[in-house]
């Protein structure tokens, strides 16, 4: 096996999670346009895939199938990695494993500069943007080329991707063509899809044909064949599995299933929840390498970076059940009103709102379980059944108890108001005199039309956006009390 | 090569403290046997209306359709070619001669690199499999179908396919590909495309922008 040169390598790290959820937000919020779009194409992703699993009369059968494989690949993952690793250096292929995002930079750096080179074509991966790789390579002087064609809409245009199947969901065609008229330099192009589609097929074939170092992620590991599987639409992802000498494909370790035959559940439910289409245009699979078809030279880097650890929490391992068909965010109501980039996460919406505080040890993205109504629409439509609602209050619940662990924590108007509030639920006494004294307390803040429109302090986030019916003058115990308590007393007497 | 084995057994030692007590690898593949797969494996309609089924995914996907009995096949590929505009295309090793019309060009694509490939007018191969549900074809690294690059760099594919390769559920597929699946295998749906700008599909980004099938039928 080609020796990996490990060398200083300058890491660049990612502007994630730089600002909490409501903060980033507020000022997506504004921005009517980005919005629009993203209304636009989340609706239009949620009907196709609504009208493609109507039509299987087996899909509630594919679903539980196919978290019963995910759960139980992830009950034994040391073995199912350890059998696809022995199966794909057996079939030629190389299997490297990185703890954390610097050593897999590091890793994939090193056979780079083994290869001597300059550039190196990339398929949409978000893993490597989990790692932030580009980054990396251009601080170290090679030339990362984005193939497909939102990733390379992101790229020319310095962007973030907003959604991890349509990365640049949140641009319109106008946005885009005014992306590739300077990027391309292509003053005349038009505006319409196929328009910019030929402009960037145009842009990558010479690409292709030269570049002969691919970088991939990957969907499926294959652990009884040793194989790889990458689903796509565009056929950029076929052009950089076979066209190069080279393939570094960068996986989490989560991603590999028992067996081939396992695929005849996750071919069905990954298409038609990621793009709505009874099968994407291109699904690929090999097996290391194959003389006479593809790269000479395969490696597959096993990525944890803050994986394993998740194993650990029951309720919440689930979480790493996912298969990236961003199903979610398109059902999420929340992720509907703001987009990707208000999570401040390479992972955005429901899914993101769990994967991203576990993955950082819940030291980073600690708003993102708060991001959520808890309306369940995200878990309905998962083709793998992660409970995302449990887990996000699951993850709520650790983040208080870590809250509370601390001296600020303990201490916070937060913490005192919700232990006043436990302190008063847990009695029935207590909440009736609580309740009266709401009544009265609350006589200066109720405007005429029976609403209160301004509260104090903490609570005014509540009246910020919406009014507060105020409490009515009698309680709905106090009418028990007086209306059908004393007929219980004598119904059960008579 | 010290580093890299550490890096593996720091992974491997992590995922094994989360998860505590490992089981046997018998008690691992009793518990992998027994996960329920109560989905729909056998198709149940009848051939004509399989084959109608293919056609019609294939119609939505916007390739060309085309049947043929199985003694007329250089026949048909003749026809289609000649509504192509074709004068030849590149053919895979192991390819049915019997298949080729008279007056065009056909040339062996084996080791051809993709400069050479983008050059031909296209390629003609047979598949594995192809599934109905889906309007998929299966093609893998085998005769009558080649490397990967072929089917992928030319600009129009015709594929063969007879009426005994097409299966109607995924499932199914997965069953007959069983026994080769360490081969280069590539599943395509439809011509290349992308719905990334504004959801709408545009089709032909990247690989072959031109599909047309042709059905034989015994």
């Amino acid at each position: 096996m080609r020796e990996v040169q490990v060398s200083e390598v300058p890491v660049q790290h990612t502007r994630w999670n730089t600002h909490d959820f409501p903060d980033a937000a507020k000022v997506l919020l504004e921005d009517s346009q980005t919005r629009k779009n993203v209304q636009h194409a989340t609706n239009v992703i949620q009907g196709k895939r609504n009208k493609v699993t109507a039509e299987l009369p087996d899909w509630e059968d594919l679903r539980e199938a196919g978290a019963q494989v995910k759960a139980h690949t992830l009950r034994h993952l040391d073995y199912y990695l350890t059998k696809f690793e022995e199966n794909c250096t057996r079939a030629g292929g190389h299997v490297h494993w990185a703890s954390d995002a610097d050593e897999a930079n590091r890793i994939i750096l090193g056979l780079v500069r083994s290869h001597g080179a300059k550039e190196v074509i990339k398929i949409k991966t978000m893993t490597s943007e989990e790692i932030g790789l580009n980054a990396t390579l251009e601080a170290n002087g090679v030339w990362p080329v984005e193939t497909d064609l939102a990733e390379l809409i992101i790229q020319l245009g310095k962007d973030r991707p907003s959604h991890f199947v349509v990365p640049a969901l949140h641009k319109n065609k106008e946005q885009i063509r005014e992306i590739f008229q300077r990027e391309m330099n292509l003053p005349d192009l038009g505006d319409q899809p196929i328009d910019l589609a030929t402009a960037a097929r145009t842009y990558l074939r010479e690409k292709y044909m030269r570049i002969k170092v691919a970088i991939s992620g990957g969907n499926f590991l294959i652990a009884d064949t040793g194989g790889m599987c990458i689903v796509e639409s565009e056929g950029n992802g076929r052009m950089c599995l076979t066209l190069p000498d080279v393939l570094i494909s960068v996986v989490g370790i989560e991603k590999v299933i028992p067996s081939f035959r396992d695929l005849d559940i996750l071919l069905q439910t990954l298409p038609r929840s990621a793009t709505g289409e009874r099968m994407n245009p291109y699904n690929s699979t090999w097996t290391g390498v194959h003389p006479g078809d593809g790269p000479k030279e395969f490696h597959v880097v096993l990525l944890d970076n803050g994986r394993s650890p998740i194993l650990a929490d029951k309720e919440a391992r689930q979480t790493l059940q996912c298969i990236r068909c961003a199903a979610c965010l398109n059902a999420c109501p929340v992720y509907h009103q703001t987009g990707g980039h208000a999570y401040e996460s390479v992972y955005a919406g429901p899914i993101g709102a769990i994967l991203t505080p576990q993955l950082h040890s819940m030291g980073e993205g600690r708003s993102l379980p708060y991001a959520s109504s808890l309306c369940g629409a995200c878990y309905e439509v998962c083709p793998v059944k992660i409970n995302i609602p449990e887990v996000l209050i699951h993850l709520r619940g650790k983040i208080v108890r870590e809250d509370q662990a601390t001296l600020a924590g303990k201490f916070s108007l937060w913490n005192i108001g919700m232990q006043a509030a436990a302190f008063l639920f847990k009695d029935a006494g207590r909440l009736s005199m609580a309740e009266h004294l709401g009544q009265i307390g609350q006589k200066a803040l109720v405007s005429k039309n029976g609403f209160i429109e301004w509260m104090p302090g903490m609570l005014s986030g509540w009246t910020q956006t919406r009014d507060l019916k105020a409490m009515p003058e009698q309680s709905f115990r106090d009418w028990w009390a007086k209306e059908r308590a004393p007929q219980d007393k004598e119904d059960a007497h008579g | 090569m010290g580093d890299s084995n550490s890096q593996r057994s720091t992974v491997l030692a992590s995922i094994r403290m989360s998860l505590g007590a490992p089981s046997s690898p018998a008690g691992i593949e009793a518990e992998y046997a027994a996960i329920e797969r109560s989905y729909k494996c056998k198709g149940t309609l009848s051939e004509d209306a399989l084959l109608d089924l293919f056609e019609d995914r294939l119609l939505e996907y916007d390739a060309g359709v085309y049947r043929c009995s199985a003694s007329r096949i250089a026949d048909a590929v003749e026809g289609i070619l000649r509504k192509r505009r074709k004068s030849g295309l590149a053919i895979p090793a192991g390819l049915s001669r019997e298949w080729l019309p008279e007056g065009f060009g056909f040339t062996d694509a084996t080791g051809l690199d993709a400069y050479e490939l983008d050059k031909t007018e296209g390629l003609l191969s047979s598949c594995t499999v192809a599934i109905a549900e889906t309007g998929s074809l299966v093609l893998q690294n085998a005769d009558g179908q080649g490397a990967r690059i072929l089917s992928l760099v030319p600009d129009y594919h015709l594929c063969v396919v007879t009426a005994s390769q097409v299966v109607e559920t995924v499932p199914e597929a997965f069953e007959r590909l069983a026994k080769t699946s360490d081969l280069p295998t590539t599943f395509i749906s439809g011509p290349s495309a992308t719905a990334d700008i504004e959801m709408t599909r545009i089709k032909g980004v990247h690989g072959p922008r031109f599909l047309d099938v042709l059905l034989v039928i015994a």
